[in-house]
């Protein structure tokens, strides 16, 4: 009927040697949950990809009228036209990957609570700190890298592709190589996205991860709403946009540098340093720590919804 | 050491209070069952303990303090809430890789050894299992971490018997060893009775009674009185009395057997006999109620 007399052994059995786990081995199988959890983060960009390389090809076998015209007019432009495509293709990744971590980041903190998985996560020994520090590394550090591969490796596909359509048509290839400077391309798209999205979009990302942590219901709204009425209001107020100012300061690294004239600049050294040396940025960080912050000690609080 | 020692644990919900003060203290080795009505504290208690939320008071769970140290604590603790919190998009073999990768105290070999006892396929995503296997994963996961408390808040919620059986089997005859401590709260009183070895009563955020089953079943006895014996029967201030199948039932405390036995068909009380008995009393004690009917209620 019972198990008193037994429950009431000694308890030395109990005493377990310590097995020391390193906070780099969770915060890597934090990273790891996150990218089963949300397969959009490759899928996505993939897909993207692979459609992309179908209407590369179509076009490859089938230019375009004007196109042909062009090329058979201005050699001047040649070097232009050949890059276009090739150019097209990284913004196209670019901005499915901030449409992805957008997405990604209201949902993070938010997705948990309303599953109410996060007593399972809060059930195991991972602090707040490192599920929130895997949670923000998605946007900040693992979607730029997947989608700069993802982008190289695309962009020597359709070089692939147009060589082979060229070869078959009996053309020469030298053109196309000479005019594609395919590796200056990748190092000024690696600088794009690790600067621009990964440092600069970081205040953002963080915003939303807390808005997705705190919110009890639509964290789409709460992290676009409030900015943009106070913005609103203060235009219809005093007619003057301070705050639509301070914003751009905070989360769009300063009135220096705005994200088209970086993606364009060529990548030199003076550009990487006037990168760097520019106040917003590093504001922007701070503010990106902060709201990082913010939101670890109010995943403490948390509970389902 | 104890392994959950609480002094004045409080905890307000805005005007809610869900915890007014409560005193426990559990040992190592322990099967505690805390039973209370729907609202009486029992999850509030639950997540104190587990670290889930802030309190006031003072509340040490094996030596630490559970709000502060959780991520530390939670190596020594498992935790199963009602079955719904295994996230729904995760695979099997992923929900093994994850543990395994991020507690030091997850046998593998163990939690597979488990699961092969059950049909639940490695590839299958938690979606795709029933109730009944989310729970079964569930309890293999725990089983595999080698800790010294483990939390039950309601773990058999929505399960069939047959599931709810196995649960509670499993849980004895693979995972309890005597070192380990169980926590667990049910509204399925009847089905953890032989498995506990102590219960607590939680009513109103406060613990109202807290005993041994060894002490219980010395103490608590109810008798079937033959009507001709009613009167001598309430002579002796049973706590509860209630009507089945046309007779008297009446439950006593501290009273003879011996002298019970005159009255007619004496019987060890159940749990949920008691617990009827206790809350009732703890109602009628709001309303006004006779003082000779609640003695030994709230002791």
């Amino acid at each position: 009927m019972n198990t008193q007399s037994e429950a009431m052994a000694p308890l030395e059995a109990n005493v377990t040697v310590p097995v020391v786990i390193p906070a780099s081995r969770r915060l890597y199988w934090s990273v790891r949950r996150e990218l089963w959890e949300n397969r959009a983060i490759y899928i996505a960009p993939l897909a993207v990809a692979a459609l992309f390389l179908v209407g590369f090809l179509i076009s490859a076998i089938h230019p375009p009228a004007q196109m042909r015209d062009a090329m058979a007019l201005d050699p001047m432009r040649h070097q232009e036209l050949v890059e276009q495509p090739y150019t097209f293709a990284a913004f196209f990744l670019m901005g499915i990957s901030f449409i992805v971590a957008v997405f990604y980041c209201l949902d993070a903190l938010y997705g948990e609570r309303r599953d109410r998985s996060i007593l399972f996560w809060k059930s195991l020994p991972v602090s707040d700190l490192t599920t929130v520090l895997a949670k923000a590394s998605i946007p900040i550090l693992i979607l730029p890298l997947i989608t700069f591969a993802i982008t190289i490796v695309t962009q020597w596909i359709m070089l692939l592709l147009s060589s082979a359509v060229l070869l078959a048509r009996g053309q020469s290839v030298a053109t196309l190589w000479s005019h594609l400077p395919l590796f200056q391309m990748s190092l000024m798209l690696l600088f794009h996205l690790v600067a621009i999205h990964g440092l600069q979009f970081a205040p953002i990302y963080c915003w939303m991860l807390l808005v997705s942590g705190w919110a009890r219901r639509a964290p789409l709204l709460w992290a676009v709403l409030p900015p943009l009425t106070i913005g609103v209001a203060e235009k219809i107020a005093f007619n003057t946009a301070h705050f639509a100012a301070l914003m751009n300061y905070l989360f769009g690294g300063g009135p220096e540098i705005t994200t088209g004239k970086m993606a364009m600049a060529p990548l030199t050294p003076i550009a990487v340093g006037q990168f760097l040396i520019n106040p917003g940025l590093w504001i922007g960080l701070v503010v990106a720590a902060a709201l990082l912050a913010a939101a670890v000690r109010l995943r403490r609080y948390r509970e389902p919804i | 050491m104890a392994c959950i020692e609480a002094h004045g644990l409080r905890k307000a919900f805005g005007a809610t209070i869900a915890l007014d003060g409560v005193d426990l203290r559990v040992e190592e080795g322990r099967i505690l069952g805390l039973i209370g009505p729907n609202g009486a504290g029992k999850t509030t208690a639950l997540n104190a303990i587990l670290g889930l939320i802030p309190y006031q008071g003072e509340l040490k769970v094996l030596g630490r303090d559970p709000w502060t140290e959780r991520e530390r604590l939670m190596c020594d603790v498992c935790f199963i809430s009602d079955v719904a919190v295994l996230p729904r998009w995760i695979k099997v073999s992923q929900a093994l890789d994850y543990v395994a990768g991020v507690h030091p105290r997850f046998d593998r070999a163990k939690a597979e050894h488990f699961l092969a006892r059950t049909t639940i396929n490695r590839a299958s995503k938690v979606r795709e299992l029933s109730k009944g296997m989310v729970a079964q994963l569930h309890l293999a996961l725990v089983m595999a971490i080698d800790a010294r408390l483990l939390v039950l808040d309601e773990p058999t919620l929505g399960l069939d018997i047959l599931y709810r059986k196995q649960f509670y089997d499993s849980l004895l005859n693979d995972y309890f060893d005597r070192s380990r401590t169980i926590l667990l709260t049910t509204h399925q009183v009847e089905e953890i009775e032989h498995v506990l070895t102590d219960v607590m009563f939680i009513n109103r955020g406060r613990i109202v009674f807290n005993r041994s089953i060894e002490e219980l079943e010395a103490r608590y006895l109810e008798v079937s009185v033959r009507p001709e014996q009613l009167a001598a029967a309430r002579a002796l201030k049973p706590m509860y009395e209630r009507e089945m199948l046309g007779r008297s039932v009446l439950l006593f405390d501290h009273v003879d057997h011996q002298q019970l036995a005159a009255l007619g068909e004496v019987r060890t009380a159940g749990i949920a006999d008691l617990f009827v008995a206790v809350i009732g009393n703890e109602g009628g004690n709001q309303a006004g109620d006779t003082p000779g009917q609640r003695q030994g209620a709230a002791r």
